[in-house]
């Protein structure tokens, strides 16, 4: 049996009065990468960042390896949070300090936890990272604004990995770079995966690319999660309406199979969906009412 | 068919801090009338800045320096001043942009803005504007449009403010509409629809689109006909078919090969190693060279010229000539459309 290493129980956020995302059951296990789908403004961002404690729970559960991490208030707590999960961004641009170089910004994490005994470690310890992201130790004097947006991706790639991370959220890590750039960066992930058996959560748009990464999909809608199920399944028996209209939406890279195709219609419903998740199939759960 | 635009040998430069900048390197390309084409490139390939250059629109610091684009007996490449564009940009060519967001002035009531361009190019009265500024909000597929004409951008979705902005775009029934990745921005579902909205109001209105894209899954969905942009220049072009499954130039390989459907088992998603170059510098030879596993030793010394592959479909490479040794698509292109026949059955 695979192991639970996060297990998010009938999670609620609630920001400024209004609920973004309710009644979120949801287990990361080991090893596994999971990806949240769904549309903007969906509350898949939210998630995400309410697990790393950036967003307070209003109901529910977070459980880190058998440990609450909801709202994390002790300093002791917050320290583990951030020793074991790391998150990944979506924009290489604005999620790295344009004044610090990138030894500064690549050595903040271990800085504050104290992993290393002296200054020739830690510049070892940087090297390490940078190589392991496909850069070379040297990038380390360089400031961000040197490096392409593929380049910078995998800056963010180094400071989450040099914490040697159980979880990562990462939350759109791709869509802001151009299609060669993006498989390097997901191949890069996914050797990660393979050399260290982290799990990833991944948050995304692009069903395409999903596909290809995600050992299972949640596939979220208007702060619910409608259905969950391993990828191939997912695309292959997609049972909620709401997944099939995002599948038929997707454009077919293939201009005699995009010809033929036939959408599903596009449900306009303004409304919450509601029901309660069944399980369908081992693994496969659908939001039924 | 008809040519309705022709651009030969165009070079645009920028000058940044000092040093010139070559972001069009000898485009040419002939634009056929009612048809589809898509530019496809990677940032940084030059197809904004070729789209930008159709209107007139380049930064302050960017110019033609080359070339001509022959457009209803004109060439839009001399003109210079603002008041030269007036007849052409916008009323002739218009622009839909990728962000709805800051393509509209969130201060103004939509409802005015479709109206300021129907005057501002017809000299309407006021009240014969807004008569067809509220036909054009029910046209792009506004419900309710008389009453929504007097909200303000925020007041409406991605997708919704789109649909403004190509109401707008169409406000002075142009010949020419210049669609510059007006998706990217929008979610799945609502790129579907504008997606659809575009190609039928092409069909009523007998447009000629131009859409710049990265996503090949859009490319197959609206183009007739398909030229790929590598370093400033256009690399290969032809009829949509053939760029997807008889492609000649080994970026359009590249391209097609890291489509992530076309990732087996393990071996992860095809990268294209390297960088593209530097267009600061002149580029010797092939600009595709340095990442090309296909290589020929010329292709770093001479520039390719355009070979035939069939008919309307041309490829920039050495490959194609007739003393170049025999190299075969790559496999996983070979067959395509029956690798993606299995994944979308």
């Amino acid at each position: 049996m695979k192991k639970i290493l996060l297990d998010i129980k009938g999670l609620e956020v609630c920001l400024g009065g209004k609920t973004i995302v309710q009644d979120i059951n949801l287990p990361i296990y080991e090893g596994e990468t999971l990806s949240l789908v769904g549309e903007s403004g969906s509350g898949k961002s939210t998630i995400g960042r309410a697990i790393l404690g950036l967003n307070p729970v209003s109901r529910g559960e977070v459980i880190f390896d058998g440990k609450n991490i909801e709202n994390p208030k002790t300093k002791a707590l917050k320290r583990f949070v951030q020793e074991n999960i790391q998150m990944i961004f979506q924009d290489p641009a604005s999620s790295l300090n344009e004044r610090a170089n990138v030894d500064y910004i690549i050595s903040e994490g271990i800085t504050n936890f104290k992993r290393y005994k002296n200054e020739a470690q830690r510049k070892h310890l940087v090297g390490q990272a940078l190589e392991s992201v496909g850069l070379l130790a040297e990038h380390g004097s360089r400031y961000p604004h040197e490096f392409s947006g593929g380049q910078r991706q995998r800056i963010g790639i180094a400071r989450a990995m040099i914490m040697d991370p159980r979880l990562i959220v990462a939350d759109e890590p791709i869509s802001a770079l151009d299609v060669s750039i993006r498989a390097q960066v997901l191949n890069l992930l996914q050797d990660f995966q393979k050399t260290r058996g982290l799990s990833y959560l991944f948050i995304a748009h692009d069903l395409s690319v999903v596909r290809y990464i995600s050992h299972r999909i949640a596939v979220i809608q208007k702060g619910r999660i409608v259905e969950i199920a391993p990828a191939e399944t997912l695309f292959n028996n997609p049972l909620h309406p709401y997944t099939q209209s995002l599948l038929s939406a997707l454009p077919i890279p293939d201009p005699i199979l995009e010809r033929k195709k036939k959408r599903a219609l596009h449900p306009s419903s303004q409304a919450i969906p509601s029901g309660t998740l069944k399980e369908v199939a081992p693994g496969h759960f659908v939001l039924r009412p | 068919m008809a040519v309705i635009l022709k651009v030969e040998g165009l070079e645009v430069e920028f000058s940044v801090r000092g040093q010139r900048l070559k972001a069009i390197r000898k485009a040419s390309l002939d634009l056929y009338e009612k048809e589809t084409l898509a530019i496809v490139g990677e940032s940084g390939s030059g197809k904004s800045v070729l789209i930008k250059s159709l209107t007139g629109m380049l930064e302050e610091n960017g110019e033609i320096t080359k070339g001509s684009i022959k457009f209803e007996g004109m060439d839009l490449a001399t003109l210079k001043k603002n008041s030269q564009w007036q007849g052409i940009r916008g009323k002739k060519i218009a622009t839909v942009f990728q962000d709805p967001m800051t393509a509209l002035n969130p201060m103004r009531r939509v409802g005015s803005q479709i109206e300021e361009a129907i005057q501002l190019h017809s000299g309407e009265s006021r009240k014969s504007a807004r008569k067809k500024a509220i036909e054009l909000m029910e046209k792009v597929g506004i419900e309710g449009a008389a009453s929504r004409f007097s909200q303000y951008p925020h007041e409406f979705s991605g997708g919704m403010r789109q649909r403004i902005v190509i109401a707008i775009a169409l406000a002075c029934q142009p010949k020419v509409l210049l669609c510059d990745e007006p998706t990217t921005a929008l979610d799945v579902r609502v790129q579907a629809q504008i997606l659809d909205l575009i190609s039928g109001l092409q069909e009523e209105l007998g447009l000629t689109v131009i859409y710049i894209t990265h996503d090949l899954g859009v490319v197959a969905s609206v183009a007739d006909r398909v030229a790929i942009m590598y370093a400033g220049q256009i690399v290969e072009y032809g009829g949509v078919e053939d760029i997807f499954y008889r492609c000649a130039h080994p970026y359009t390989w590249a391209l097609l090969s890291s489509l992530p459907q076309l990732a087996f088992g393990n071996e992860g998603i095809y990268a294209i190693g390297g960088t593209p170059p530097s267009l600061y510098h002149d580029i010797k030879g092939d600009a595709f060279a340095p990442r090309n596993p296909y290589a020929l030793k010329i292709d770093f010394e001479e520039e390719p010229p355009f070979f035939k592959v069939g008919d309307g479909h041309y490829a920039k490479t050495w490959l194609m000539d007739p003393r170049a040794p025999k190299v075969k698509r790559p496999k996983a292109l070979q067959n395509l459309h029956g690798r993606l026949k299995e994944i979308y059955p």
